[in-house]
């Protein structure tokens, strides 16, 4: 085995035990921890991709900022561990565990019996050039530039509604 | 040399992860976490195709997607403290009317 | 380049690396943070006319491996109601953030742990990567006063990262790289080539260029010494209101680790300013090396004027730490966003205007 497959397996591992725990754990504060740390396999994922760019903005964004928000959050309201999981057995969740298992079969059916021989194209040489900072502004820039504008403006949205559901009220 | 399959079979499963605890969990910050989660699988998505077919534009769309979802854990974040300082829980199975 | 000498002297790459990246861990981390605390109390002695520790070794000189001996031999207590595996883990996931620093600096020519394109984006990312650990810390040792502590951290490492962000982005726009080891490299030789006289560009642009870049320096300075929580910007910490901050909890070889990353953590955003804008690893009068015809002796004196200067920045921060009282809350928010982000918005599209002729 090559180092990358390695390492593929690894990250692999680390993302699935991550994102099942989340969904398991009771306490809030461990779920986020937890999906911080699928976070950073998902960056360890983009740098195998050659995603530089991508990875580092992963890490910034996600785990630097966003997730910070939602720690903060959970620590601000002081959440007792929840009784979510105590009556496992409500039709709420039969049909949840059904639709789930259906949609699992389905990725299955897909990958494992219709596209069998599909899809096992290796990675382009172009990636390492189409992943790098300076690919991604020359795109960004020119034929993105308006949705990239647009971007801004659901920035800005973001931050008025933040501010004015959250103030308490306004004198 | 992995090959694309592996990449997608592993973000069908993060999504499928996800769409669960969507439905499974009652605290609005899960869900709001597997929300996060799945846009993630499909941002892995979005990079892998770009890599394997050696063109930028899927990981400028993962770019939007990390922006709309900041944007959208600021707004989100926000309902769940107003709704935790009116109904004191966040269990989305006790918030069933519409004005309180 | 190190990286690969060592790789071919172990015959295998991932070693080699390995190694390579351990080095400034022990070659630089703990010796400068060792001495860093020394010098801290030392400065702080001076600057309120005492003498300092002056009893272990000459000059007090081995004062902080002392305490050291000792934080190593104290009971490592962690409090009965508090969260033990986030308890445990939180002073490591800090030192985490700042270490995964240390690959991007370029500490010479010959040596930089990881010559990535992306450098100081990189930093940036995994530096604000160890607000993570302390918000572990504060929750995790169930002490009001430590989650007060991280509350306000948080909510000013956040704050200050925009400033400090944009600040770069004013410098990088100019400059036209990302890699730490490429922008020293352009600062050749002379100390009017760095970037905060204008870099190693001629003409008129160069003199329009130097007032823009220091304030520039200016506003990712102060927006550093936030998010390092030292005084004016260490109300996390703040011993007169809040005992510890988020390390009230801690004992031991534990609290030892806060204070590694802490100095770390300087050195970082240190090494970050001196390399964008003090040029990096070169020298400030060209190199002895050069004159005498020692090839060897350039990348060893390159390696000396990085650690020179970013000590120097260093030590900038202690004497501000013992002549500045520490803002309230509102006035640290205040300075932020009503000072820091609009200058910086401003010197951006100043910059930018000036790099547009």
């Amino acid at each position: 085995m090559t180092l990358e497959q390695i390492t593929f397996i690894i990250l692999a591992l680390i993302g699935l035990t991550s994102a099942l725990m989340l969904i398991i754990q009771k306490n809030p504060v461990y779920s986020v921890l937890l999906l911080i740390l699928h976070f950073f396999a998902l960056a360890g994922f983009y740098l195998l991709l050659n995603a530089q760019f991508i990875a580092v903005l992963q890490i910034l964004v996600y785990a630097g900022a966003i997730m910070v928000l939602f720690v903060f959050v959970i620590m601000l309201l002081n959440l007792s561990n929840e009784e979510a999981l105590k009556d496992p057995f409500n039709l709420r969740k039969i049909i949840a565990s059904i639709f789930g298992v259906v949609l699992i079969l389905q990725f299955g059916v897909f990958f494992f019996i219709k596209a069998k021989d599909d899809l096992n194209v290796t990675i382009s040489p172009n990636s390492i050039e189409a992943g790098s900072i300076k690919k991604i502004s020359e795109v960004l820039f020119s034929t993105y530039l308006i949705p990239f504008e647009v971007t801004s403006f659901i920035l800005l949205v973001g931050i008025i509604a933040a501010i004015v559901l959250a103030k308490r009220k306004f004198e | 040399m992995i090959p694309l399959k592996y990449y997608l079979i592993l973000s069908a499963a993060f999504f499928s992860i996800g769409i669960i605890g969507v439905l499974t969990r009652r605290n609005a910050i899960i869900i709001f976490m597997c929300i996060e989660l799945m846009l993630n699988a499909v941002n892995l998505t979005l990079v892998s195709f770009s890599s394997f077919f050696g063109d930028s534009s899927g990981q400028i769309f993962v770019f939007f997607v990390m922006a709309v979802a900041a944007a959208e854990a600021a707004v989100g974040l926000a309902i769940i403290i107003a709704l935790f300082r009116n109904k004191l829980t966040i269990n989305v199975d006790e918030v069933n009317i519409f004005k309180w | 380049m190190i990286p690969d000498y060592l790789a071919e002297f172990f015959g295998n790459k991932f070693i080699g690396y390995l190694i390579a990246a351990a080095l400034p861990l022990f070659l630089w981390i703990l010796p400068y943070a060792l001495y860093a605390v020394y010098a801290e109390r030392k400065v702080s002695a001076f600057m309120q006319d005492r003498i300092g520790p002056n009893r272990v070794g000459p000059k007090g000189l081995f004062q902080t491996i002392a305490d050291i001996l000792k934080l190593i031999q104290k009971e490592d207590i962690v409090p009965a109601s508090a969260d033990k595996p986030l308890f445990v883990m939180a002073p490591y996931v800090i030192f985490a953030g700042t270490f995964a620093a240390f690959a991007a600096l370029p500490f010479s020519s010959i040596y930089i742990g990881s010559n990535i394109n992306l450098g100081v984006f990189y930093i940036m990312a995994v530096s604000s990567f160890s607000v993570v650990g302390i918000l572990m810390a504060g929750w995790a040792g169930n002490n009001k006063y430590s989650l007060y502590g991280a509350m306000r951290s948080v909510a000013q490492i956040v704050s200050y990262e925009v400033p400090a962000l944009l600040a770069i982005v004013s410098a990088v726009m100019v400059i036209g790289s990302l890699n730490l080891n490429e922008i020293s490299e352009m600062q050749t030789a002379y100390f009017w080539n760095w970037w905060i006289f204008g870099g190693p560009v001629v003409g008129i642009k160069k003199f329009l260029l130097i007032i823009p870049m220091t304030i520039a320096f200016i506003i990712f300075f102060i927006a550093s010494l936030a998010e390092v929580n030292r005084t004016p910007f260490d109300i996390p910490e703040a011993e007169s209101e809040l005992v510890a901050g988020f390390h009230t909890e801690y004992t031991g070889m534990k609290f030892a680790m806060f204070f590694l990353a802490e100095y770390g953590n300087m050195f970082v955003v240190s090494a970050i300013s001196v390399s964008i804008f003090f040029g990096g690893w070169q020298s400030p009068f060209g190199y002895l090396g050069n004159s005498l015809g020692i090839s060897w002796l350039i990348p060893v004196e390159q390696v000396f004027w990085f650690l020179f200067k970013g000590s120097l920045l260093v030590l900038v921060q202690m004497w501000l730490r013992w002549t500045l009282p520490r803002l309230r809350v509102d006035q640290l928010m205040t300075v932020c966003w009503k000072y820091l982000t609009p200058y910086a918005f401003i010197n951006l599209v100043l910059i930018g205007i000036i790099t547009l002729f």
